[in-house]
């Protein structure tokens, strides 16, 4: 399969700091790939590459078989900046039905589109009126237009309330299931860490990590938590027989590394019906992340 | 072409909704109904007739006002959606930058069209209640009208070059009020100072009447009152109207307007989002 994204790379520098250095990476159709890092990392610079709003100095990126930035890739890429800006003037449905019209679609779609994102009832009213919230799906609701085969979207949840991200993602789902390719940068590591096939993490413009959230679990090698909960009185002999246990009352707490989850997980099992409940808690995305940025220096 | 029609029915409603078609064409009216009541005294004694002089009149008020409406309606143009944070979604759509200039243009000067029509229509019918024989200045009011509207895309297309430039809207006001003063009210000024300096020699005979043709707001001057049978009735510049030829006024009238948007194009390409 040919990817929708292909970077190589790529350096690009401001005023002598690099502000990418050399990176490299592909998203294929129909993936959802997280971008991590801190503010400042590259991410909304990489991005503004491959939507071709700045040129860069060295590498090549191709998207969707094309330069970045040339009629035929912007015709295929949808973006959503941080922070979604437009004029207060408009209504949400001006709004999108000129979008539409710029992609060559008919402007009668605006209705159906911002009811797709939730904002049928505010359609009408100017977007100077709308919250942060709502201008985040009126963003959106264009990056939606017309079966972009790339969507670029720079921190799309923020402002957006619980279960708008729910929905969020449940249409960033859809879409993937369509074949479009989807780069998202994000600072809520929790949903990203559920809801994208693949994370990048971008440290002072470098590439220092790529893979699903299992193989940086792998490459991390951060230990695994297991939380065991004793049946009433058999605390102590569990504690006799998990050294290192740490014993609050009936619970104790015990911190592995990943290599001796199963054996360990068997001393357990063998100690019958002294154990009432086992938890195990894998390092999760915010602890591999913490992890590799302070490796970085950061 | 789409993308153009699309972008200016956008810039249209929103220069409605920002007041800005009312407050230009009320401008207009208010300063073409005001010029031909404060004109009304001398008539009959030129042997013109009082549409022809209420023309020459509107000409010296267009010059002043064109630009300037211009000038305000286009400034923010680009620098605003810099500020509102607008432009960089905008150029990732399959949408060149000129057609971009091209859809605000159209609407912006759609404004304008209207603004100016209805103030030389109230100042016409206003002449044409006072003076039947008003027929024979038609040809001229007419010619004043799409003068003024070139004139306007001229100041439009120069108010993007500068909103271009100067990415932030305090700065680009700046400018354009800047331009407004030097090419409007200054130029003349120094023209006519370096002329009076020049005592005849050969700045008065060779180059003032080119520096004439080169700004656009003097280029419209000069085609309207040449072209006018109501020279006799204006001042100033009128008199050197008779020594430059009627069309190389009117080509300088006619190349503005795209030698604006051809700058305004190219300041427009160098702003990186």
């Amino acid at each position: 399969m040919t990817p929708t994204l292909k970077i190589s790379e790529l350096t690009k520098s401001f005023a002598g700091t690099k502000a990418l250095d050399s990176v490299s990476l592909t998203v294929e159709p129909g993936s959802r790939v997280a971008l991590l890092g801190h503010n400042g990392a590259g991410k909304s610079t990489m991005m503004k590459i491959i939507l071709g709003l700045i040129p860069f100095d060295s590498g090549t990126v191709t998207v969707c078989g094309e330069a970045p930035g040339s009629p035929a890739a912007r015709a295929q890429v949808a973006y959503l900046p941080e922070n979604a800006a437009f004029h207060p003037a408009l209504t949400g449905q001006e709004q999108i039905a000129h979008y539409l019209a710029l992609r060559g679609e008919a402007p009668r779609k605006a209705l159906p589109l911002l009811e797709r994102v939730g904002l049928h009832d505010a359609a009408r009213r100017r977007i100077g009126t709308y919250s942060k919230g709502m201008r985040q799906r009126v963003g959106l609701a264009q990056a939606l237009i017309g079966m972009p085969r790339l969507l670029v979207l720079d921190e799309p949840t923020s402002g957006l309330d619980p279960v708008s991200r729910r929905d969020f993602y449940a249409l960033l789902d859809d879409l993937a299931a369509e074949g479009a390719a989807i780069l998202l940068s994000s600072h809520a590591l929790t949903e990203v860490e559920a809801r994208t096939d693949r994370i990048l993490i971008l440290s002072g413009g470098r590439m220092v990590a790529t893979g699903t959230l299992a193989d940086l679990r792998r490459m991390a090698a951060l230990p695994v938590s297991l939380h065991v909960t004793a049946r009433n009185g058999h605390a102590t002999e569990i504690a006799a027989a998990l050294p290192g246990a740490i014993r609050t009352g009936g619970d104790l707490r015990l911190s592995i590394p990943q290599a001796d989850k199963l054996e360990t997980l068997a001393r357990i099992t063998a100690l019958g019906s002294k154990v009432a409940d086992i938890d195990v808690v894998p390092p999760s995305l915010e602890d591999i992340y913490a992890h590799v940025s302070r490796r970085d220096g950061q | 072409m789409i993308r153009i029609l699309a972008t200016a029915r956008t810039e249209f409603r929103i220069a409605l909704r920002n007041r800005w078609v009312a407050i230009s064409v009320i401008l207009m009216a208010l300063f073409s109904l005001v010029l031909s009541a404060a004109g009304s005294a001398p008539t009959g004694d030129l042997g013109v007739d009082r549409l022809s002089v209420t023309v020459a009149s509107l000409t010296s008020l267009a010059v002043y006002l064109v630009p300037l409406v211009a000038l305000l309606m286009s400034f923010d143009a680009v620098a605003g959606e810099v500020e509102r944070g607008t432009l960089p979604l905008l150029l990732t759509y399959p949408v060149a930058r000129v057609e971009i200039l091209l859809g605000k243009l159209l609407a912006h000067l759609a404004v304008l069209t209207l603004a100016v029509v209805t103030g030389y229509a109230l100042a016409a019918l206003a002449a044409f209640r006072t003076d039947p024989a008003s027929l024979a200045g038609l040809p001229a009011l007419i010619r004043l009208t799409w003068t003024s509207v070139l004139l306007g895309a001229t100041f439009l297309g120069a108010g993007y070059a500068l909103s271009s430039l100067a990415r932030r809207p305090s700065g680009a006001a700046g400018l354009a009020m800047g331009l407004w003063l030097g090419a409007v009210v200054l130029y003349d000024l120094g023209l006519l100072a370096a002329v009076v300096a020049d005592n005849g020699g050969w700045f008065t005979t060779e180059a003032f009447p080119f520096a004439l043709l080169a700004n656009p707001a003097d280029a419209f001057r000069l085609y309207n009152l040449a072209a006018s049978q109501a020279t006799a009735a204006a001042a100033g510049v009128g008199g050197a109207a008779n020594t430059i030829p009627l069309w190389q006024s009117a080509v300088s009238v006619l190349l503005w307007p795209l030698l604006a948007l051809a700058l305004a194009t190219a300041a427009f390409r160098k702003v990186t989002p």
